[in-house]
């Protein structure tokens, strides 16, 4: 007999480990479909105007080219509905990128052709060889003149309660007047997701009204649906197979132009086309995060006590598109204020549409309100950490609610001690070790805790063993491995008997994997269908058992070939003879879906990031020498993915904090760090080893796994802290980041 | 990419006669730089002459001085017992470029003629005078944070990328060449050129000469160096800047310097004043803040990269004094 909760909360393998690491697993570019052909993408060279004729006469005379389609002839797309005669409305809502739809340009390197051959070589060599002209307009790519323009998300002015509308708790702007205030303005660049996998898509007509998408995708159902519209099909029609995806940290939250293209292409070539991007692609066609400028007020009494926060944001989005992030959710709820009050804006540039990049808004606004909380600490001269503890709120301030649980004093006293926060001294650039300052720093991360809607597809089959399996994908948090231990606490079997199966469209109805609320939202669903299945052998095996009819669902055992009972091992019913008593020879059970969120309480993860950096003052060198992430993520299922993630979330914070950044020349509107020699991500030298703690408390009211979700807070208040830190050693106070060199000499 | 010939002499004179004759064709060896540029457009040789059977990969004594052959490895040069003992400088700098697995690929002679990493010399939807003579310059009023301080042109602000160049041009290297007119020795610091009117021709070489080796004359700098670069991250990256310093100590009096920057110009910068200037002088602090003002004489910065100005003579600083504390 197992115990209860054995395999939750161990460091249990990854199921695909194996096949990660011996190149086994199948990413959607290495599918090989008979008759596939290869697609390549001609980008526009201008950031605005229209395509005033375009030549692709040598392309198609190229050795193995099948089609070169652009919107001259491209087919009719029945979701592109067309575009009007003015669609120059930055204000609206408006959609993705309707690809080969006019002859517009809507930011540079857009797609205005795609090239097909019959291999990847001969399609890359024809698509140098299309060449446009274009009708060029003046272009604003530049988020100094987007700041001054930002405006009111439609999502806010449709609805005053939504995330992105104005806020106002007591008095708005109160800073203004308090004892002690500060008022700062943050800036973060954009930056570039970059997986290690870079976006494709194989494409496949099966049949005019049959569509299969090997495509690298978050959510195999959001392509489903997104593709079934745009061609009209009803969506069992289209099939999403996004088994392994390499990484992706937002990116392929949404449906981009390559995946249409991809599609119209193997419409009009009449074979599968397989469509990788280029790393340089990678930079324009598949979102990042926005550009944003932030201003924080706060004031304080001279005994900390923050009397009012004021935090405004801008935020970079495209002229076609309208996107928003919670940037401003994390100051409205952390800290006892009576007033405070948020203002968040956008605004529309002549470049693609951004999408969430891990700890989306919030890593964003974590900077400034965490940066803030630093300086206001400074200048009251008492410790940070004291400063946020004077400011510790047992309610949420914001919904006026009690929080369904949190640990964030237990994270603070952990990553203190583990830190060594008693090292720091107040002044700044106390502490040296031999030529290189030395400081330290923290910074807060928070991210809603949901359970959405998902269902889960369990089935005993007739050699014993379960398989599960859901829609939802697994783009490296571990999933797979995640579900496979909750199905065998649930079901009382060992791990090696159950096969979670995951990333189809066919699969059971799951969400797309984002906001760190799979496990939240799938882990219950696999829970209660393997809680279902139980039952319903229970009831299959009373029906000719008297011991199983009277028996209850928790005493159902699985024992070797047959069911067994709880204090009952004489019992029996075996798997062969449950299963003759079904049409199909297996008994499958599917949850329902519970999107119920509980209202009565406010539900949040929380994480702490300490910092210890090493600054060298005359060559602004910073090196982060120590990281201590602490997180309160409810019950943690497994010790060893989670630990992973929170790694590599305290990375993505030192790309962020120190090096990560694309930059566009407004000249050209085209970016000039679109490789990963001139956008830096941190590499195995610059990250430490990380220090990861889990308070591992159930949360009582998010689901009945307790758990809450780690992936975004892994990265948020990081690069706070890091900043935090760099000042510590300093006294630098760096509000732009990347913390570079040139910034600290 | 285009579509290009490939061939793969065993004999040293069949290479330079096939690119000799044939103004669109270009020698290939490790492959780290070309290739990618092929695969970007910035490049488009219709021959490649693959050089990798020539017999140029030894690394031995000659008279005073270490040659290594053109095809030596960096990281064979850098793991080379004799290289280690007399020219650490060499070691350090090589280590600092690129990544293992590339250093495992790139060859001593193609890590000296590696391109530009300017960002509009990779776009081709850019500007560059470099990679197209007469379209302009896309960095002079664009982004130029990573670009030249020194001897650039109205025509071309890019930067040689190379480290281990650094080294070599601060060690009096001389460079082995054998082109279609017989073979020549080009002092290093004559190798690269400014640009000019010119951008487009990085060095001095003629068409169809081939670097075949390098020598680095035996000195007294075999303890007190160091090479020191500053990027944005670690390791794996384009130095922002970078410093070489050699010092021959008595005692704490500097008898001999050699110093050098990477990153300031379109070839690798020495420092040949500044050197001077120490001889004799104390090695401290304020001698080597003395010399790194010297070292700076001249610069002058673009929109993006003033930070330079500072962070130059800076890292010269560091690199003397982890050189003397060496």
């Amino acid at each position: 007999m197992k115990e209860p909760n054995k395999q939750i909360g161990a460091g249990m393998n990854r199921v695909d480990g194996r096949l990660k690491v011996t190149g086994a697993a199948t990413y959607s570019a290495e599918y090989q479909l008979p008759g596939m052909s290869y697609g390549v993408l001609v980008g526009s060279t201008i950031a605005k105007g229209r395509i005033k004729s375009i030549d692709t006469r040598a392309a198609e005379r190229a050795p193995g080219v099948l089609a070169v389609i652009s919107h001259v002839n491209s087919p009719k797309v029945p979701g592109f509905v067309p575009t009007g005669k003015d669609p120059s409305q930055p204000q609206t809502v408006g959609g993705r990128l309707k690809v080969f739809n006019d002859d517009k340009v809507r930011f540079n390197d857009q797609p205005i052709a795609v090239v097909v051959a019959d291999t990847l070589e001969r399609a890359r060599f024809a698509a140098r060889l299309v060449k446009a002209q274009y009708d060029q307009e003046k272009h604003e790519t530049s988020m100094e003149v987007g700041v001054k323009q930002g405006f009111v998300p439609t999502q806010a002015k449709k609805n005053p309660k939504s995330g992105v509308a104005d806020y106002v708790r007591g008095t708005a702007d109160a800073y203004k007047t308090g004892a002690v205030k500060l008022e700062s303005e943050y800036v973060i660049p954009t930056e570039v997701h970059h997986p290690m996998e870079l976006q494709s898509i194989t494409a496949h007509w099966e049949a005019p009204d049959r569509l299969t998408l090997y495509d690298k995708t978050q959510g195999t159902l959001a392509t489903r649906r997104d593709f079934a519209k745009e061609w009209g099909l009803p969506e069992e029609n289209v099939k999403v197979i996004a088994t392994f995806v390499g990484g992706a940290f937002g990116n392929a939250l949404h449906s981009w132009p390559h995946e249409s293209a991809a599609i119209i292409a193997a419409r009009i070539v009449n074979r599968p086309v397989k469509l990788v991007l280029t790393r340089e692609q990678m930079t324009t066609m598949v979102g990042y995060r926005p550009h944003t400028w932030q201003k924080i007020g706060m004031s304080a009494t001279r005994d900390g006590k923050i009397t009012a926060i004021t935090h405004e944001a801008t935020g970079q989005t495209s002229s076609y598109e309208e996107f928003t992030e919670s940037t401003v959710q994390q100051t409205r709820m952390m800290y006892t204020a009576p007033n405070v009050n948020t203002r968040y804006r956008i605004a529309a540039l002549d470049v693609s549409t951004p999408i969430w990049m891990r700890g989306p808004g919030e890593a964003t606004g974590a900077f400034a309100l965490e940066s803030a909380m630093d300086e206001m600490a400074h200048l009251l001269n008492i410790d940070p950490m004291e400063f946020r503890l004077r400011n510790y709120t047992d309610k949420d301030p914001e919904k006026n609610l009690p929080w369904s649980s949190k640990f964030l004093k237990e994270c603070y006293q952990a990553g203190a001690e583990r830190i060594g926060w008693n090292k720091r001294q107040l002044k700044p650039g106390s502490l040296r070790d031999g030529e290189w300052l030395i400081g330290y720093g923290m910074g807060v991360g928070t991210f809603g805790a949901h359970r959405g809607s998902s269902k889960a597809n369990v089935r005993l089959l007739p050699n014993g063993t379960v398989l599960l399996q859901s829609a939802v994908t697994d783009i490296g948090p571990g999933t797979g491995t995640a579900m496979t231990q909750i199905a065998a606490d649930t079901l009382g079997l060992s791990p090696d008997k159950i096969r979670f199966e995951w990333g189809n469209s066919q699969f059971a109805q799951a969400p797309t994997q984002g906001g760190s609320a799979i496990v939240n939202t799938v882990g219950p669903a696999v829970q209660e269908a393997c809680l279902a299945l139980k039952e319903k052998l229970r009831t299959m095996a009373g029906a000719s058992n008297g011991a199983f009819a009277a028996a209850k669902t928790q005493d159902v055992v699985f024992a070797d070939g047959y069911l067994t009972l709880n204090g009952n091992p004489t019992a029996r019913a075996t798997y062969a003879d449950l299963l003759r008593q079904t049409d199909n020879g297996f008994v499958t059970v599917e949850s329902k879906p519970d999107g119920e969120h509980n209202k009565n309480y406010s539900m949040y993860s929380y994480s702490v990031h300490f910092a210890e950096v090493r600054v060298n003052p005359l060559t602004g060198e910073v090196r982060v020498s120590k990281l201590v992430s602490c997180a309160d993520a409810g019950t943690i299922v497994n010790e060893k993915t989670a630990g992973n993630q929170m790694k590599g979330g305290a990375v993505g914070g030192i790309g962020m904090a120190l090096m990560e950044a694309a930059v566009i020349d407004d000249r050209f509107g085209r970016y000039v760090t679109k490789d990963l020699a001139e956008y830096h991500v941190p590499v195995h030298a610059d990250a430490p080893a990380v220090d990861v703690f889990f308070v591992n408390q159930p949360d009582p009211h998010v689901n009945a796994l307790g758990t809450k979700g780690i992936g975004e807070i892994a990265i948020i208040g990081v690069a706070p802290a890091i900043a935090n830190a760099v000042f510590n050693a300093t006294g630098k106070r760096i509000r732009e980041l990347p913390i570079t060199p040139d910034k600290l000499i | 990419m285009n579509q290009f010939n490939y061939i793969r002499p065993s004999k040293q004179q069949a290479a330079i006669d096939a690119v000799a004759k044939d103004g669109n064709a270009k020698f290939i060896a490790g492959g780290t730089n070309l290739v990618d540029l092929m695969k970007r457009g910035v490049m488009a040789p219709q021959k490649l002459v693959d050089i990798n059977r020539l017999p140029l990969t030894k690394i031995e004594r000659q008279g005073n001085a270490l040659r290594i052959g053109a095809l030596a490895l960096n990281s064979t040069v850098a793991d080379d017992r004799q290289v280690r003992e007399r020219q650490p400088l060499l070691v350090q700098a090589i280590n600092a470029g690129a990544s293992a697995q590339l250093r495992n690929m790139a060859t001593t002679g193609g890590n000296m003629l590696q391109r530009t990493r300017c960002p509009y010399f990779y776009d081709t939807a850019m500007p560059c005078n470099k990679r197209e003579p007469g379209t302009g310059c896309g960095a002079l009023e664009g982004i130029n944070r990573m670009h030249a301080i020194f001897g650039f042109s109205d025509k071309c602000i890019a930067v040689h990328p190379s480290d281990m160049s650094v080294a070599l041009v601060a060690l009096d290297a001389t460079v082995l060449v054998s082109g279609p007119k017989g073979d020549r020795r080009i002092p290093f610091t004559d190798l690269h050129r400014l640009p000019g009117d010119a951008p487009e021709k990085d060095t001095t070489l003629e068409p169809g000469e081939l670097i075949t080796a390098v020598d680095v004359p035996d000195g007294p700098f075999t303890k007190h160096v160091s090479y020191y670069k500053v990027r944005e991250r670690a390791s794996y990256a384009f130095a922002l800047v970078s410093a070489a310093a050699a010092l021959d100590l008595d005692g704490t009096t500097i008898k001999s310097a050699r110093l050098a920057f990477g990153s300031v110009a379109h070839k690798p910068w020495r420092l040949t004043a500044a050197e001077q200037m120490l001889v004799g002088k104390p090695a401290t602090e304020e001698t080597f803040r003395q010399a790194a003002a010297v070292a700076m004489q001249g610069a002058k910065a673009f929109k993006h990269n003033e930070y330079k100005l500072k962070l130059a003579p800076n890292t010269l600083i560091q690199a003397l004094k982890t050189a003397a504390a060496a």
